[in-house]
């Protein structure tokens, strides 16, 4: 089976890379599409101890608002059109994790939508597409 | 409202003009009138903690906690030594599971505490310590930095261990809950009645050295610039910044804090390493000093006594080990071994005192604040005899300023903003684990956390409004209450931490724990 891991970061840009894995499932006989979210996160950031003690509960939090605003309606979406689908939300660096992820699963291929507008989130979400596409194990496909 | 504005801005002008001149006087003895009051309702604590044992000059909780850190030490053979390169593995992250993260990391927890202890003790402690102690100090707060770590690791794994994992999600920790829950599990009786005390000597220490003892460092320091001025006005300020911090939920105040406080850690060490190399060739000396004056006292109050008694003291009270804090902040980790986050904790007094609080010292004894007297190479004491006379008769962190000062001229202005913030993310680090006492004994809620938060900010104007004798007496004496308690505990739970040991190197030796491929 093929698998396809398609990265978003919640803006609309994620539809041109989800519009593209569809058109190259279609030609495959068995495929996966496994679309991931990361939020950013660091393990050597600095917080306080009130902020460490309700860590788990604001990871989970996040984790849902992540699955409820970006990947779920992503995942229905392609599941609607008939489409194999499912969703990864995972904390860490965006690169490092999306390229993790598609390792893992065995995926054949990483889409990622270009950083769109010029704004300072997807100019750092861009940044992460460079170290994506330089350092990932599998090929990446970059959706303009 | 354009005359609204205007009025109010007209009546704060006013008031700036008017308030300070009448002010005063007034202000002076509002100072004076809390220092007294203070000192008064404090002594009969101070001098029990302090109580020298029958027949010598040497105070029990200074013995106390050299003998605990030292039954640690070998009950645990060593494994500040042993387990100190797998505990910079797991800082790393070596071991940690991938699909955690985005939970309270290894480094994270070992940071939160780091901030709670780095700060004033390192830098005005220190100060204290080679000022009363002479070099020597130096000497024995290494070795009981080193012996301390054992002490850490203790009680952070049990703090893991017995926290209380609540179904929202949040976690609470500490000596209160490893006592209670450890001591049920082996059938001790007392474990509640040694809990509730730990808690209320927790309050006092969250009040007095994680608060007093801050307000007032920082409100010297910031004199030093400005020139004198009530303490009270210092204090007014930060309680109503520390109040908007715990209170109001501003967390974008401690959001800069945590990024700052850090980055000036890293900016202190690399002041003191350019004041060392720029003095390089005192460095031989100043280490002979350290020696020489551990086991001789260099004419210091109380010969070699006193430079011991000093250094063990001031230790303490800037790593904390034994006292039990650190088990609060470093009960947040996720790991699926608590053993790991002791391990990690060790690192806390090596970075604190081995590391940060040696360099204070050094900066101190080659910038020659000290005198010396060239005919006898003993250190002079101060008209008193209490203290080593200085050059401008500085002692806390007024002494530390001018020995970086005398090296770099405009450090002492970085140094002020570092001591206020160190002192600022101390706070808001004791008032968490204040809290934590406070809601063990009273239980949580709205209400009663916000009674202890306000309690909290009282104590900084008091604190930065009386003179630094009975605060800092007062702050070490409550911090070394904490001990009491926590370490006689920890010697009937001491055998728990070890059988998570021994089962936690059999399986990192059979390859059971294995290391995770990021």
């Amino acid at each position: 089976m093929m698998k396809l891991v398609i990265g978003l970061d919640g803006r609309s840009s994620g539809e041109k890379a989800l519009t593209f894995a569809k058109s190259l499932a279609k030609k495959a006989d068995d495929c996966e599409l496994i679309v991931v979210y990361v939020i950013e996160w660091s393990p050597f950031s600095f917080q306080n101890a009130a902020e460490n003690a309700e860590r788990h509960k604001r990871r989970e939090e996040e984790i849902a608002i992540a699955r409820e605003r970006v990947v779920d309606p992503a995942v229905a979406d392609l599941r609607a059109a008939g489409f194999n689908a499912r969703a990864i939300v995972r904390h860490g660096d965006v690169a490092d994790t999306i390229d993790s992820v598609a390792d893992t699963e065995g995926a054949s291929q990483i889409i990622v939508a270009r950083a769109s507008d010029g704004g300072l989130t997807s100019r750092i979400f861009g940044s992460s597409t460079a170290s994506l596409v330089m350092n990932a194990r599998v090929p990446v496909t970059v959706v303009a | 409202m354009k005359n609204f504005k205007a009025l109010i801005l007209a009546l704060i002008a006013t008031l700036a003009v008017a308030v300070p001149a009448q002010a005063q006087d007034a202000a002076v003895s509002l100072d004076a009138r809390v220092n007294e009051a203070f000192a008064n309702a404090t002594g009969w604590f101070v001098n029990f903690i302090f109580m020298s044992i029958p027949g010598t000059n040497f105070p029990w909780i200074v013995m106390w906690l050299v003998i605990g850190a030292t039954v640690f030490t070998v009950y645990f053979a060593a494994v500040q030594f042993r387990f100190f390169g797998h505990a910079i593995a797991l800082v790393k992250g070596d071991y940690s599971d991938p699909n955690d993260a985005g939970e309270v990391s290894h480094f994270q927890a070992l940071a939160t505490a780091l901030s709670g202890t780095v700060g004033l003790g390192n830098i005005a402690g220190v100060a204290v310590a080679v000022g009363i102690g002479g070099p020597g100090a130096t000497f024995w707060m290494i070795l009981a930095g080193l012996l301390g770590m054992a002490s850490k690791f203790t009680e952070c794994t049990l703090g893991v261990k017995y926290r209380n994992e609540y179904p929202d999600g949040t976690v609470s920790g500490g000596p209160m809950y490893y006592i209670s829950k450890g001591f049920d599990e082996l059938g001790l009786p007392g474990g509640k009645i040694l809990a509730v005390m730990f808690s209320v000597f927790c309050i006092l220490g969250a009040l007095g050295g994680g608060n007093m003892f801050q307000a007032n460092q920082a409100h010297a320091q910031i004199t030093q610039i400005t020139g004198d001025f009530p303490g009270w006005i210092t204090g007014l300020v930060f309680a109503a910044i520390v109040f908007a911090v715990i209170v109001g939920g501003i967390k974008s105040i401690a959001r800069v804090t945590e990024k700052v406080v850090p980055f000036m850690g890293i900016l202190y060490v690399g002041a003191a390493i350019v004041v060392l190399i720029v003095n390089y060739d005192m460095i031989g000396w100043a280490f002979g000093q350290i020696f020489v004056g551990a086991f001789t006292g260099l004419g210091v109050a109380g010969g070699f006594v006193g430079a011991l008694i000093q250094g063990f003291r001031r230790a303490a009270f800037s790593n904390e080990a034994g006292v039990g804090s650190a088990a609060i902040a470093h009960s947040a980790v996720k790991t699926k071994e608590p053993i790991t986050e002791g391990f990690v904790s060790l690192l806390e007094p090596l970075i604190d005192t081995v590391v940060i609080c040696t360099m204070t010292a050094l900066v101190i004894i080659i910038s020659q604040q000290l005198i010396l007297d060239q005919a006898t190479g003993n250190y002079m004491l101060n008209e008193a005899g209490t203290a080593i006379a200085t050059i401008d008769g500085n002692s806390g962190v007024a002494l530390t300023s001018a020995a970086f000062g005398s090296a770099i001229s405009w450090f002492p202005y970085v140094l002020a903003l570092a001591v206020i913030l160190f002192a600022f993310s101390t706070m808001i680090s004791w008032s968490y684990y204040g809290l934590k006492a406070w809601t063990y004994l009273f239980g949580e809620g709205k209400t009663t956390e916000l009674v202890f938060k306000i309690i909290f900010c009282i104590f900084i104007v008091i604190g930065a409004a009386a003179s630094l004798g009975p605060v800092i007496d007062f702050s070490d004496a409550a911090i070394f209450a904490m001990a009491v308690v926590n370490i006689f505990c920890l010697y009937f739970l001491m055998k728990v931490v070890r059988k998570e040991l021994n089962s936690y190197s059999a399986r990192l030796k059979s390859g059971e724990i294995k290391k995770f491929t990021h």
